[in-house]
């Protein structure tokens, strides 16, 4: 045996090395360039990292605040910005007590820096021109962030995919990404592809919404989402108990586990 | 307490592996059961995160962070399947 049977001079081997992460996590600093409301509990962050290796539509980061006694916390933010560049776009919700989002949401000044470690997670994510099936994306509340990523980054790539998202929320003044969304699925791409926006409103719907508010159920998930039968990626994002109910109903309704992907939050204070 | 998912556990995995371990298959040496490590359950009430097989319960992974040094546990894992 050679040493040319094990390694393909060409590649230099590269082949038989474990897959890395195209975008390779690491800690970066990032600075505040705009602070703004996203709804009337969270905020938009939009930060510059210089050393942002890209964003993959779906990954989250952890932040890092240190107090000046040295005490760290650290939470998981889903990235809202796709594609490639060092702008990184994060969409905070406020945990009433938290140690993290209180900071972030009321605190945080354009100018201001932090610390970054991502991007993060390789399972939530959606790429573009792997996979011809549809997409469903189903979001409950700020779990709608990583979905707003594949979203858009589908918008972007005029991706020929079917994609549908199913967006359940407290009431209009919730939604995030409002204008951005009303965008993807208001506009057609050249090829005629565009995004499926469903709303379900829990506490209050617009005046103009024929559709009862109350949380989602099993028979609106089966009405408003493409059927199993279609064979769709499912992305589910929301607090644990929406996930684990929405999947659970999934899968009754015939969907395979293995193409359902999941992630949960639980406002960890 | 309710609990999040292995995909929160990507960040402190990364600190120590190359690889994206979530997004790995991985069997529990509880029921079997194979599944991607970001589809199990994550507890992090404790002074540490604990990783739990979404079939059986049983304790896949921990990992404790006292500052100065890392603890990670896979004991519940008996295999981990990483793709080329």
């Amino acid at each position: 045996m050679t040493q040319g049977a094990l390694t393909d001079p060409a590649t230099g081997g590269a082949e038989a090395r474990l897959a890395r992460p195209q975008r390779r996590a690491a800690w970066h600093v990032a600075r505040v360039t705009e602070v703004r409301p996203e709804t009337a509990s969270a905020v938009r962050l939009v930060l510059d990292v210089p050393t942002w290796p890209g964003n993959d539509a779906g990954a989250h980061l952890d932040v890092r605040l240190t107090a000046p006694d040295g005490y760290q916390a650290t939470r998981s933010y889903s990235v809202a910005s796709a594609g490639d560049g060092t702008q990184v776009v994060l969409a905070v919700d406020e945990v009433p007590d938290g140690e993290v989002s209180p900071f972030l949401v009321h605190d945080l000044r354009p100018g201001d820096q932090l610390e970054l470690h991502g991007p993060l997670g390789a399972f939530f994510v959606w790429r573009p021109g792997r996979d011809t099936r549809p997409v469903q994306l189903i979001a409950g509340g700020s779990g709608v962030v990583p979905l707003y990523a594949m979203a858009s980054l589908h918008g972007a790539a005029s991706d020929p995919t079917a994609f549908r998202l199913l967006y359940s929320v407290r009431t209009p003044q919730d939604v995030f990404f409002a204008d951005e969304l009303a965008s993807l699925s208001g506009a057609a791409t050249h090829d005629g592809s565009t995004l499926g926006l469903d709303l379900v409103w829990t506490r209050r719907a617009p005046d103009s919404s024929p559709d009862a508010v109350g949380r989602l159920t099993r028979q609106t998930l089966a009405a408003r989402t493409i059927p199993a039968a279609d064979r769709p990626l499912v992305y589910v994002c929301g607090p644990t108990g929406f996930v684990e109910a929405i999947a659970g109903w999934l899968q009754e309704a015939g969907h395979d586990a293995a193409d359902i992907r999941t992630e949960r939050f639980g406002g960890t204070p | 307490m309710t609990h999040l998912d292995g995909n929160a556990l990507a960040g402190v995995l990364a600190e120590v592996f190359a690889v994206d371990l979530t997004d790995a298959r991985a069997r529990c040496t509880g029921c079997g059961n194979v599944g991607r490590l970001a589809e199990a359950m994550l507890y992090t009430g404790a002074p540490g995160l604990v990783a739990r097989c979404a079939g059986c319960d049983q304790v896949l992974a921990t990992v404790v962070d006292s500052g100065d040094r890392l603890w990670l546990s896979l004991t519940g894992l008996s295999a981990i399947e990483l793709r080329r």
